[in-house]
């Protein structure tokens, strides 16, 4: 009788023991992930910091002035962020210029005019290519696209806007192939695949039975896409190109081979120029004197800045559509 | 009927510019892969793999330390970065899903996502080789981790909330404490989709070269010393491109087939686990 009893206490502490373990092991796993969380957090805070410290010689000895100073000259140890920034904002103009229309063309095509043979095919297409290192396009750019341009679209451009007064400044000759224009395009190849898979996704968002309705009423193709789809996805549409200027403002390989590396700012996109990553990925082991080290990594800095701005933007552009379809 | 006729007109021309664009887009890239792969192929060839980097003008060698090195750089940071992805994962799925805490770092993961990797490679030098002294492996690989972390960090979180809170319930209904549960119940549902989020990881990384210029540098020899300075096949592409000798030019082409295969081949196989999974 006594033993039993006893047999019974010791399987009830038994099980309390191990009821007891299972709930410690549970807040450990808890507290095991949410570090995992933090850690990703704490990496922003840590880049943001580690960059802020860096630049801080630099900042220190040019002041404002590095913002809007073009000079870069490291036989005087003296730099200024002007050229690379400007350079940087430009690729990105262009690319976006020559990206978004492009395309918004095939997203159009993909959801409304496309064969449903030849929709899933695009799309799987499209999104490998997405994934292609941009290092690749950068030698493509470097080998194929920029002997090409030289030959053919730039002394097209320089004769035919010769005539033009504010046009011809900005295709001021001679065509070198690489340059600003050449890095703008390849840009844009480079976030085209990005802008359609976004885009086409957003358009897809819109309710079929809103279509419908529009087509129904006698619409055309173009005046459903434009007061139907258009307007329904509008944030999402803005939301994707703001991410593919995220893109394109930090690239740096695609860039790095056909920009031409040269610190100054001309009125013609003809001309090299560089951008921010650009510089730094060509002078940053280079660089002697910690003042030049920390001149580079402030222009990191700076980067860093506008596409957390951009990027950030996107993101609640995005939220903004995800909440209005309910999704 | 003239209005009608002008707006029919009008859709038409739209719909034509529509479908150039699609076409002039699809032209485009295809003029790359093929661009890639005459090039490529030409310049590939069993020496690629067993040999070397070589000395200009390069006529004579291969890629075997830059690949080791890309193989090796690659595997260190997924080891550093993938478990710490997927426990973040969970922490946003699971234990942590409609807290502040997850909200934030929701919003900075998407923002680490496409963050310049460029700044990635300077955070990396700043607070690793300036300290250290010197270039190596380990901050080349470093550096790839923090650029795996958000990747698993999202697929994660998305696979996992695609598990039915029904199974989570069920779980627990049957006394399994939440850690069993997320372990025997939910990871397993989820296996395909973050097998999914680590290869497209492995895909993203594997081309990556602006962090790896000035963390892991480059290295003209074969070495497997991650504490220092390591060939990787984007850098060397990198360095052959830029170079006025063909026998390099041949190499860097043949490399970036290499990469744009493996690439490929990787987002594949993403594809083809996660849409079985979807057919089941």
């Amino acid at each position: 009788m006594l033993d039993v009893t006893e047999s019974r206490l010791s399987a009830d502490f038994e099980r309390e023991r191990l009821t007891r373990n299972i709930g410690r092991t549970d807040i450990l796993f808890k507290h095991l992930t949410q570090s995992a969380a933090i850690l990703a957090l704490l990496l922003l805070g840590g880049v943001i910091v580690a960059l802020i410290e860096g630049s801080l010689p630099a900042l220190r000895t040019f002041g404002f002035a590095f913002f809007v100073t073009e000079k870069w000259s490291p036989v005087n140890d003296h730099y200024g962020a002007l050229a690379p920034i400007y350079g940087t904002l430009v690729t990105s103009i262009v690319a976006l210029l020559i990206a978004v229309p492009v395309g918004l063309g095939i997203a159009i095509f993909l959801t409304e005019l496309s064969p449903l043979v030849l929709k899933r095919p695009i799309g799987i297409a499209i999104e490998l290519l997405a994934g292609i290192p941009s290092i690749i396009y950068g030698l493509w750019g470097f080998f194929i696209l920029s002997p090409v341009l030289q030959r053919t679209l730039q002394p097209a451009l320089i004769s035919v806007t010769e005539p033009i007064p504010i046009l011809n400044q900005l295709f001021a000759g001679p065509p070198f192939g690489i340059g600003i224009l050449t890095a703008g395009l390849i840009l844009a190849i480079m976030i085209l695949p990005f802008i359609v898979s976004i885009t086409r996704d957003v358009f897809e968002t819109v309710p079929p039975m809103l279509r419908e309705s529009a087509y129904g009423i006698g619409c055309t193709t173009w005046e459903v896409v434009l007061n139907v789809v258009l307007p329904y996805t509008r944030s999402g549409v803005v939301g994707g190109v703001m991410l593919a200027l995220g893109r394109a403002l930090g690239e740096t390989m695609a860039v790095t081979f056909v920009v031409g590396n040269a610190h100054r700012i001309s009125a013609s996109i003809l001309q090299p120029g560089t951008t921010i990553s650009a510089s730094i990925a060509n002078e940053f082991t280079e660089a002697l004197t910690p003042l030049y080290t920390s001149s580079l990594i402030a222009l990191g800095l700076i980067l860093f800045i506008i596409t957390f701005i951009v990027l950030a933007a996107a993101r609640f552009m995005l939220a903004h559509l995800q909440r209005a379809s309910g999704a | 009927m003239d209005l009608y006729r002008r707006r029919r007109l009008k859709s038409r021309i739209y719909m034509t510019l529509s479908v150039c664009a699609a076409i002039i887009g699809l032209i485009w890239l295809a003029m790359i892969l093929a661009a890639l792969f005459w090039n490529g192929l030409g310049g590939l060839s069993a020496s690629v793999f067993t040999q070397n980097t070589p000395p200009p003008p390069g006529d004579n060698g291969g890629l075997a330390n830059a690949i080791a090195g890309s193989v090796i750089m690659t595997s260190v940071a997924m080891l550093i970065g993938t478990p710490i992805g997927i426990l973040a994962g969970t922490y946003l799925a699971e234990y942590g899903r409609y807290t502040r805490l997850a909200t934030v770092t929701r919003f900075v993961n998407d923002i680490l996502l496409s963050a310049p990797s460029i700044v990635v490679g300077l955070f990396i030098y700043e607070i690793v080789v300036a300290r250290v002294g010197h270039f190596s492996g380990y901050a080349g690989a470093l550096a790839l981790a923090v650029l795996v972390m958000p990747i698993v960090i999202r697929t994660t979180e998305t696979m996992m909330l695609l598990v039915p809170d029904s199974l989570r319930e069920a779980a627990a209904g049957l006394g399994c404490p939440r850690w069993i549960g997320i372990g025997a119940v939910i990871y397993k549902a989820a296996r395909a989709g973050i097998l999914t989020g680590i290869l497209l990881a492995v895909a993203r990384i594997a081309g990556e070269t602006a962090p790896l210029l000035f963390t892991a540098l480059n290295n003209q020899f074969w070495s497997t010393n991650l504490n220092g300075p390591m060939a990787s096949l984007p850098a060397t592409i990198f360095q052959f491109a830029e170079s006025p000798y063909l026998g390099w030019q041949k190499l860097a082409w043949a490399g970036a087939l290499l990469i744009t295969l493996t690439v490929l081949l990787l987002n594949i196989i993403a594809r083809a686990l996660t849409s079985q999974k979807v057919g089941r």
